[in-house]
C-alpha cells in the first residue's frame, strides 16, 4: 500500500474557513434535571465536527438544540455572524441545517426516490395552486429538483432502489437514504445522529467514506455523533467530549484521545 | 442496411465509425443510463466524442503498437476508449473488472499496457498498487473522478480532461490520426482479449481486424442484424462476446448500445430498453425462470390457473409456431389469446417483449428451461463459440433450433472431427496468435489454420448440426470401441430434480454402469407427498420406490441417447443408489462441484466391480469426513438394477 501512502502525504490542503456556527454558554434544562451545563463551542466552516461522549451525555440534546428542536434557557447560538433567536425546526431548515435521525425517520411506504425529493421542500418557491396546476414554472421547478435528487441518487449508489419502497430497505440502506435526504436540503450545517448505530463492519466503512465524500465533493460542513469512537477519530477534523452535561474536551482526535478527562469518562471513575 | 460499403472502405473500427457517422449521422449509437434518464449519442456525436479522446491521447503520447488497458463496467465512453486507442494505433486490452489486483498486475505486465484507462476509484486503486511492478505502465485516466480528489499523482488524468485536451489540439496532432487511421488494414491487430485463465495463466488473444470484421459481418447477415436493433450491453468488456456483439456487430450493422445504469439496475434497464438482440448466459435465464415460477406461486389462484393453462398450450404449439411449422386454427386462435393474457405480459416484465435473436452459450441448458422460452415466442438460440475463433464456430439458424445441438457452422467456418471425437475449425475469425507465446500457438493452431476446440463432438448425419458432448479430454471408448462421454450422460441424468449427482463409468468396459445420488430435498418432498416414510439419507436411497423412479429417468436416458447413432455406446445398463451424498470434503468432488472421476474410481472400486459382476446387491463399507474433520465409517447394503436399453435406431433425417 505504498500508493495509499503517496496519496495521503500528496493530498492538497483541506479549505476549513471561518466560523460557520458558534454555541456560547448553552445551558439546557428539563424540569429541575440539566441536560446541559454552560457548553461553548464553534464549528468551522468545511470541517466535520463531532459530538462524543458516554450515554446520557447530552450529545443528542445538543443536535436538538443546534436543530432548534429544543430552546436552551440560557446561552445563545450564533449562525453565520447572526445571533440566532427562538426558531421553529422548519425555519431553521431553511437556513440551511438539515439532519438526519438516530432512529430514523422516513416515510417508509414512499419510494427513496419520492424520500429525497421531500428533501427538497426548502427549495420549492412555487405553492399549492401552481404545484396542481402543474404547467410553466412548477413544472420547471419540479424538474430542476429532480435533477439535484437524482445527482444525489447517482453520488450515493442507490439507483437500483430508486423506485423500491424505503420500508422493503435494509437498514444499512435506509440509513443512505436519510443521508440523501438531508443532502437534497444542500445544506450548509448537516447534522448527523448516529449515523453508524447498529450498522456492520462494512456498513460503516460505506457510510464513512459518504461522509468523507459528502464533506469533500460539496463542502458541506458537518456536525455528527456517534458512539463508535474509532469512527470518530478517523474522519473527524475536530472533536467535543461531553459528559454529565458538561464539556471535558475540545480538540483534534489526538488531543482528546489524550486528555486525561476523557480517559476517566470513558473508562469509567467514580464521580 | 443502406448502402453496403466495400470492404476496403470499412476495415477497422475508426473507419467504421466514420462510416456510421455518415450514413447513420442522426441515429443513436448509445444510450447510457445516468441520473434516472437514458442519455444517448448519436454516431456522428459519439464520432465526435471518439475522435477528441483520440486525439487527447496522443496527445499524452500514446503511439502506434502500445497497449492500452481497459479495466470497467460497460460503459459508453470506455467503449469510445477502444476505438479512440485503435484511431492512435494502439492496441485495446480490455480486463476483467472484478479481478483482483495480482491477476490485474499479470495481464498489464504481461501485455506490457503503457496506458491504463480505468473506470472508477476502485479499479486505480487496484491499479496503483500493482504500479511499482509495472516499469512500463506511464499514464493511468479515470473515468468517473468521484473520490479522485486526492489522489495528486502527476501520471493520473480525469478522462474528461483529456478529451478536452483533445477537443481543443492542434490541427497538426488530427491530422496524424487521420494518417494512422488511413495507414490501418485488416492485417494489423484490432484487439486483444485475455482467455479468464481457468486451466493455468491467462493467454492474451490476438485478433486482428480482419478477424472481427468478418466475424461482425457474416453474422449480422446469418442474423440480419440491421441499424434497427439494439442491444443491452452488460457482459464484462474483457469477454470475446461482449466485444463482438457490442463493438463488431454495433459498428457494422449501425445498431444502438444500451448501457445501464448500474449492475443491479440491468434487469429494470433492459425492461425500459427492450432489446432486439440479446445474448445471456444459461444460468440468466435458469434464474429468471426460477424467480418467474416463485413469483407465480405468490399470484392469486386465477393468474396461476391462466399462467399453468396457457403455459401448457406454449409448451405444446409455441415452437412450432415460432419456426413456422403448421399448426391448427383452434391452436393459433388460443396461442393469440394467451399472447394477449400471459404471454405478451410476461415477456414485458422480463424485458424480452422485443427480443427478436436471443442466444445463449458456454454450457449446457436445459430443455425445458430452453422450451420455458421458445414456447413463449422468444427466438432463443444456441451457439458454440470461443474467444479464438471471435466468437462464432456453429450457431443455430432461425427455424432449426433444437436444445441439444449448438447449431451449423457460421457462415465461413469450416468443422473438421478428429478420430479422437475433438472438434477443429477453421475460419475468418480464427486469431492470429497467443501474445508472446509461440509455444501455446503452435500447439493451438497448425499450419493450415485448424484450430483444436478442445471440445469433443460429432456432425449429425442429415441435419448438419454440431452437438458437443464432452471436454475432449474426457471422452473415452469402451471395449466394443463405441465412444464414451460420461458428462453428456451425467448431464442429461442431472437435468431431472431427483437426481443430485451421477457418475457414468465405461473407458475400456465392456458396457457403461453409473452411480447416481439422490437430491434429498426433491426425493424428500415426494417421499412425503406419498405418504414413504424413512429414517436417513440411506434408508430412503435405498427405497425401492426410489430405484422405480430413478431407473425410469435411466430408462428415458437410455432412449434418448439410443436416438444417436454415436452415442447409442454410452447407454447405461446397471446403476446403483450410492449410500451417501458425494462431498468435497471426501474429496470426491472439487469445490466447484464438479466430479472427481479418478478419486471415486479408487475409492469405490468395490462397488464398480459388483456393477461389472453379475450380482443383485453390494456390501460396503466407506470412510467418511464429517465437518467437523472426524473420519467415521458407513456401511451398507446398495441394490443393483439392470436397466432396459433402448433398441439403436437410426434417426430419420429430418
Amino acid at each position: 500500500m505504498t500508493a495509499a501512502g503517496a496519496v495521503v502525504a500528496a493530498a492538497p490542503e483541506r479549505r476549513i474557513g471561518g466560523v460557520l456556527m458558534e454555541m456560547k454558554n448553552i445551558t439546557l434544562r428539563f424540569g429541575g434535571v440539566t441536560a446541559i451545563k454552560d457548553i461553548s463551542f464553534d464549528i468551522r466552516e468545511g470541517e466535520i465536527r463531532a459530538i462524543i461522549g458516554p450515554n446520557g451525555a447530552g450529545k443528542s440534546s445538543m443536535l436538538n438544540v443546534i436543530n432548534g428542536f429544543y430552546h436552551p434557557q440560557e446561552g445563545e447560538i450564533w449562525f453565520r455572524g447572526a445571533k440566532r433567536g427562538p426558531m421553529r425546526p422548519h425555519a431553521i431548515a431553511h437556513q440551511g441545517i438539515a439532519r438526519t435521525f438516530q432512529n430514523i425517520a422516513l416515510f417508509k411506504g414512499m419510494s427513496t426516490l419520492d424520500n429525497i425529493m421531500t428533501g427538497r421542500f426548502t427549495h420549492m418557491k412555487r405553492n399549492m395552486f401552481w404545484q396542481a396546476l402543474w404547467k410553466g414554472p412548477a413544472e420547471r421547478e419540479e424538474y430542476a429538483n429532480r435533477e439535484v435528487v437524482e445527482k444525489i441518487i447517482d453520488f450515493l449508489q442507490i439507483q437500483a432502489i430508486r423506485k423500491t419502497p424505503v420500508g422493503r430497505l435494509p437498514y444499512g440502506l435506509q440509513k443512505r437514504v436519510e443521508l440523501g435526504r438531508a443532502l437534497a436540503a444542500e445544506p450548509k450545517l448537516l447534522l448527523l445522529d448516529e449515523p453508524m448505530a447498529g450498522m456492520n463492519v462494512e456498513e460503516k466503512e460505506d457510510m464513512s467514506r459518504f461522509i468523507l465524500d459528502v464533506n469533500e465533493e460539496f463542502g458541506t460542513t458537518i456536525a455528527l455523533i456517534e458512539h463508535d469512537m474509532g469512527v470518530v477519530m478517523d474522519i473527524s477534523d475536530r472533536v467535543v467530549v461531553l459528559d454529565y452535561g458538561r464539556k471535558i474536551g475540545d480538540g483534534t482526535p489526538d488531543e482528546v484521545r489524550t486528555n486525561p478527562a476523557v480517559i476517566d469518562a470513558y473508562l469509567g471513575v467514580s464521580h | 442496411m443502406t448502402a453496403e460499403p466495400t470492404a476496403e472502405a470499412a476495415d477497422t473500427f475508426p473507419k467504421l465509425l466514420a462510416r456510421n457517422a455518415r450514413l447513420h449521422g442522426g441515429r443513436p449509437a448509445y444510450r447510457e443510463k445516468e441520473f434516472g434518464i437514458w442519455q444517448a449519442w448519436t454516431w456522428a456525436e459519439a464520432e465526435a466524442e471518439v475522435m477528441a479522446l483520440a486525439r487527447g491521447l496522443a496527445g499524452l503520447g500514446l503511439a502506434p503498437g502500445d497497449h492500452l488497458a481497459i479495466i470497467g463496467r460497460n460503459r459508453p465512453a470506455l467503449y469510445w476508449t477502444m476505438v479512440a486507442a485503435q484511431a492512435c494505433g494502439a492496441v485495446p486490452v480490455p480486463l476483467y473488472q472484478d479481478a483482483v489486483a495480482e491477476e490485474m498486475a499479470y495481464v498489464l505486465e504481461h501485455s506490457g499496457a503503457r496506458f491504463v484507462v480505468a473506470g472508477d476509484q476502485e479499479q486505480v486503486d487496484k491499479v496503483l498498487e500493482v504500479q511499482p511492478s509495472l516499469p512500463r505502465l506511464e499514464r493511468v485516466i479515470y473515468l468517473d473522478p468521484r473520490g479522485m480528489r486526492k489522489y495528486a499523482q502527476p501520471h493520473l488524468h480525469a478522462f474528461a480532461e483529456v478529451q478536452a485536451a483533445g477537443r481543443v489540439a492542434p490541427a497538426p496532432l488530427g491530422a496524424a490520426i487521420a494518417a494512422r487511421v488511413a495507414a490501418q488494414g485488416p492485417d494489423d491487430v484490432c484487439v486483444m482479449l485475455y482467455t479468464s485463465g481457468t486451466t493455468g495463466r491467462p493467454k492474451g488473444v490476438v485478433l486482428s481486424n480482419r478477424n472481427i470484421v468478418e466475424t461482425a459481418r457474416a453474422s449480422c447477415a446469418f442474423d440480419r442484424l440491421t441499424a434497427d436493433d439494439s442491444v443491452l450491453a452488460y457482459l464484462p468488456m474483457a469477454w470475446v462476446g461482449d466485444f463482438i456483439f457490442s463493438m463488431g456487430q454495433a459498428y457494422w450493422a449501425g445498431f444502438c448500445v444500451n448501457c445501464p445504469e448500474s449492475a443491479a439496475t440491468m434487469q429494470a434497464d433492459m425492461r425500459e430498453i427492450g432489446p432486439t438482440y440479446f445474448f445471456a448466459p444459461p444460468r440468466f435465464f435458469e434464474g429468471l425462470l426460477t424467480s418467474v415460477t416463485i413469483r407465480m406461486e405468490d399470484a392469486g389462484a386465477l393468474k396461476r390457473r391462466m399462467f399453468r393453462g396457457f403455459m401448457d398450450l406454449a409448451r405444446r404449439v409455441g415452437p412450432a409456431i415460432l419456426d413456422g411449422r403448421p399448426v391448427g386454427a383452434a391452436d393459433r386462435a388460443a396461442y393469440a389469446l394467451g399472447g394477449l393474457l400471459v404471454y405478451g405480459p410476461l415477456k414485458n416484465t422480463l424485458g424480452l417483449s422485443r427480443v427478436r435473436v436471443g442466444y445463449t452459450a458456454g454450457e449446457a441448458i436445459g430443455p425445458e428451461i430452453f422450451a420455458f422460452y421458445r414456447a413463449l415466442g422468444i427466438n432463443l438460440k444456441q451457439l458454440y463459440g470461443q474467444t479464438e475463433a471471435s466468437v462464432f464456430i456453429t450457431q443455430q439458424p432461425d427455424g432449426e433450433v433444437r436444445a441439444d445441438t449448438v447449431g451449423v457452422p457460421s457462415p465461413g467456418v469450416e468443422l473438421r472431427v478428429a478420430d479422437s471425437g475433438e472438434v477443429f475449425y477453421r475460419s475468418p475469425g480464427t486469431f492470429v496468435e497467443y501474445f508472446k507465446n509461440p509455444e501455446s500457438t503452435a500447439a493451438t493452431k497448425d499450419a493450415e489454420g485448424w484450430v483444436a476446440t478442445g471440445d469433443a463432438g460429432f456432425i449429425e448425419e442429415g441435419t448438419g448440426h454440431l452437438r458437443i458432448i464432452d471436454r475432449a479430454k474426457d471422452v473415452g471408448k469402451t471395449a466394443d470401441g463405441s465412444l464414451f462421454a460420461p458428462k453428456y450422460v451425467e448431464n442429461k441424468l442431472k437435468f431431472y430434480p431427483n437426481v443430485l449427482e451421477a457418475v457414468v463409468f465405461g473407458a475400456g468396459r465392456p458396457y457403461c454402469t453409473a452411480f447416481v445420488n439422490i437430491d434429498l430435498t426433491a426425493v424428500g418432498a415426494w417421499a412425503e407427498r406419498n405418504n414413504i416414510a424413512y429414517a436417513s439419507y440411506q434408508e430412503l436411497a435405498q427405497h425401492p420406490r426410489v430405484y422405480e423412479t430413478i431407473a425410469g429417468h435411466v430408462e428415458e436416458v437410455n432412449r434418448a441417447l439410443a436416438a444417436d447413432p454415436m452415442l447409442a455406446g454410452c447407454q447405461v445398463h446397471r446403476f446403483l443408489i450410492l449410500h451417501k451424498e458425494l462431498d468435497a470434503d471426501d474429496g470426491e468432488l472439487t469445490r466447484t462441484r464438479k466430479v472427481r472421476r479418478r478419486i471415486i474410481e479408487e475409492k469405490y472400486a468395490d462397488l464398480i466391480a459388483a456393477l461389472y459382476g453379475g450380482a443383485a446387491s453390494v456390501y460396503t463399507e466407506t470412510e467418511v469426513t464429517y465437518e467437523d474433520g472426524r473420519k467415521g465409517r458407513i456401511k451398507a447394503t446398495l441394490a443393483i438394477r439392470d436397466v432396459k436399453r433402448a433398441p439403436e435406431a437410426r434417426r430419420a433425417a429430418a
